[in-house]
């Protein structure tokens, strides 16, 4: 009565289609979920083989490299100004907070449509026309890849108030004592946080990291957003799940491949975060 | 001596900290001025090669034209958000709330295997799994509608894990208070536990909400025709063709975050709570 549907419907509507899929992927099925002729693990093979899948594994290693490190580091020192702050405290929390309400369609249009429109009109060309500077069509060319500041900034601006948030909240969870004590000792500024708040933060830093990397695996929103126009993708920048996207949603309705990909996508980000959540629980052991 | 030049390095550093605040402060608002004031622009001056910080010329016409363009589905894809918004933040939190307090209170045989059944797919985001989801609710014939945009959406299970690990440290005497008076397990949750649980779930609520206002990968994936489209799908499917003027484009933007904007205004202490509870796990 309590924990029955709720697992009723977890083992539907998640193990049943995981399963299934698992099924799916050994066959061949085009335009149709109901499995037509056996190939094993023909499509896996495929997958692995084919570089556009491959491809995406390593426009998801690029793009992670940038967001994962950089978002950490903004959001930590957004946060570790907040906390410092005593004046408009609320005030600047709020305003780093706010891009949260705003989903990743209506950034995409802000960012393609206004900010880094190719016109003059745009704000960034607006302010490089101020310095003299000739507009970029930022999103048009592919050399220098533009495109990538664009995809960047919008991820950065939605999810720094977010991470910032978990920073603030493992900020006031370290004991004024610690500081005191750093003070009588005479430790000031960069001492202080090196040798107190950053590794009392080890635990929020290790989820931050984790969650970043799993929220980086999964982009889709802005990348579909930004990049394809009149319906069409461009056939570079792919992540995974915009390249899983049109493998098995696209014209082609290829399921068996498309099951295939899911199913080594889940591997990845399982051992991802198996991996991550074990040095999470190392670190916590070391405290 | 040491102190004053200690004072005066503090009010320094305050000042760098300020400007630092301030300048980053005006960068995030940067782009929701850009969207409030394109809203109301006219298309040529979107279009001019000046960039203008005030619109020269109001234009409201976007506003009215956005619900009376019937090639715009504008109303019908808010209703839709906000029907499946709503279905679904309540759905999650019945279906997370009691399997939670299940799982936190009630001994029973396997409640072990179940535990694991459920922070199992923990490591699973959903987004990953679209395809098999795809599959299993196009065999349902689920395809464009609302139960398909919803019922696969209800079983989260990072809301029960936050809900276990809420009740777990739910004061018991309270609880046993209530069974003395007679109330079983059923009557203790609605009537003793759910009335002094309110802020937790309105913390794991809101952000729900949130989560499936924005939702866009599976209600691309589910909404194929227009009268199942959510208003993201809309805005992305005219920002991507490229259909429709994109002033109107941008006062539908305008349209569709005002809720959640409405939202942080009333209910951003749950909001920040709900971030904190869901970010670090419930620790």
């Amino acid at each position: 009565m309590f924990v029955g549907p709720f697992v009723i419907g977890l083992i539907i509507f998640v193990y049943v289609p995981i399963v299934w899929s698992l099924y799916l992927s050994l066959f061949e099925a085009y335009n149709t979920v109901t499995p037509t002729t056996f190939v094993g693990f023909g499509n896996y093979a495929d997958m692995l083989a084919d570089p556009a899948f491959r491809q995406s594994l390593v426009t998801f290693l690029v793009f992670a490299a940038v967001i994962v490190p950089v978002t950490f580091v903004l959001s930590l020192t957004v946060a570790l100004l907040v906390a410092r702050t005593t004046f408009m405290q609320a005030f600047f929390r709020s305003v780093f907070f706010l891009p949260t309400a705003c989903s990743y369609v209506v950034a995409s249009l802000i960012w393609k449509m206004s900010i880094f429109s190719g016109i003059r009109s745009g704000l960034a060309n607006a302010v490089l026309g101020w310095f003299g500077i000739d507009s970029i069509p930022w999103l048009s060319i592919t050399e220098p890849p533009w495109y990538w500041l664009v995809i960047v900034t919008a991820r950065l601006w939605l999810q720094i108030g977010f991470y910032m948030i978990l920073f603030l909240a493992g900020i006031q969870r370290i004991s004024p004592n610690l500081y005191e004590a750093a003070a009588i000792d005479g430790a000031q500024g960069w001492k202080v946080f090196r040798y107190i708040t950053f590794p009392q933060l080890r635990a929020t830093s290790t989820a931050v990291l984790l969650l970043l990397m799993i929220n980086a695996f999964q982009a889709f929103d802005e990348f579909y957003n930004i990049l394809s126009t009149f319906g069409t993708y461009p056939p570079y920048a792919r992540p995974p799940l915009v390249y899983l996207y049109y493998t098995a949603l696209g014209s082609g309705q290829d399921f068996g491949h498309g099951s295939a990909g899911a199913v080594i996508l889940t591997l990845i980000i399982a051992i991802v975060a198996l991996t991550q959540g074990r040095l999470l629980r190392l670190g916590r052991r070391d405290d | 001596m040491a102190i004053v030049r200690g004072r005066r390095a503090s009010r320094v550093a305050g000042w760098v900290r300020y400007s630092a605040l301030a300048l980053g402060a005006v960068l995030f608002l940067i782009p929701f001025y850009l969207l409030l004031r394109s809203a109301f622009m006219n298309e040529a001056d979107l279009g001019s090669p000046t960039f203008h910080w005030l619109p020269p010329h109001w234009n409201t016409a976007n506003l009215t034209g956005l619900f009376t363009n019937p090639a715009i589905p504008m109303a019908r894809s808010m209703l839709n958000s906000a029907f499946i918004a709503v279905t679904q933040t309540t759905g999650v939190l019945v279906l997370s709330g009691l399997a939670g307090y299940g799982l936190a209170r009630i001994p029973y045989r396997w409640s072990n295997a179940v535990f694991y059944i459920i922070t199992a797919t923990l490591l699973i985001p959903a987004a990953v799994t679209f395809v098999p989801s795809f599959v299993l609710v196009s065999t349902l014939g689920w395809i464009s509608t609302l139960q398909g945009l919803i019922v696969p959406g209800l079983f989260q299970a990072l809301a029960t894990f936050l809900f276990r690990q809420f009740f777990l440290g739910f004061p018991k005497e309270i609880e046993e208070a209530a069974f003395m008076d007679g109330l079983g397990y059923w009557g203790t949750f609605w009537r003793v536990v759910v009335p002094n649980s309110y802020g937790f779930v309105a913390a794991i609520g809101t952000i729900t909400f949130i989560g499936t206002w924005n939702a866009f990968l599976w209600p691309l994936v589910i909404g194929r025709d227009q009268d199942s489209w959510t208003v993201q799908i809309a805005l992305s499917t005219f920002l991507t063709a490229q259909s429709v003027q994109v002033s109107q484009l941008f006062m539908a933007a305008l349209v569709a975050i005002a809720p959640l904007l409405l939202m942080f205004l009333f209910l951003q202490r749950w909001i920040v709570e709900g971030v904190e509870r869901s970010g670090i796990g419930g620790d």
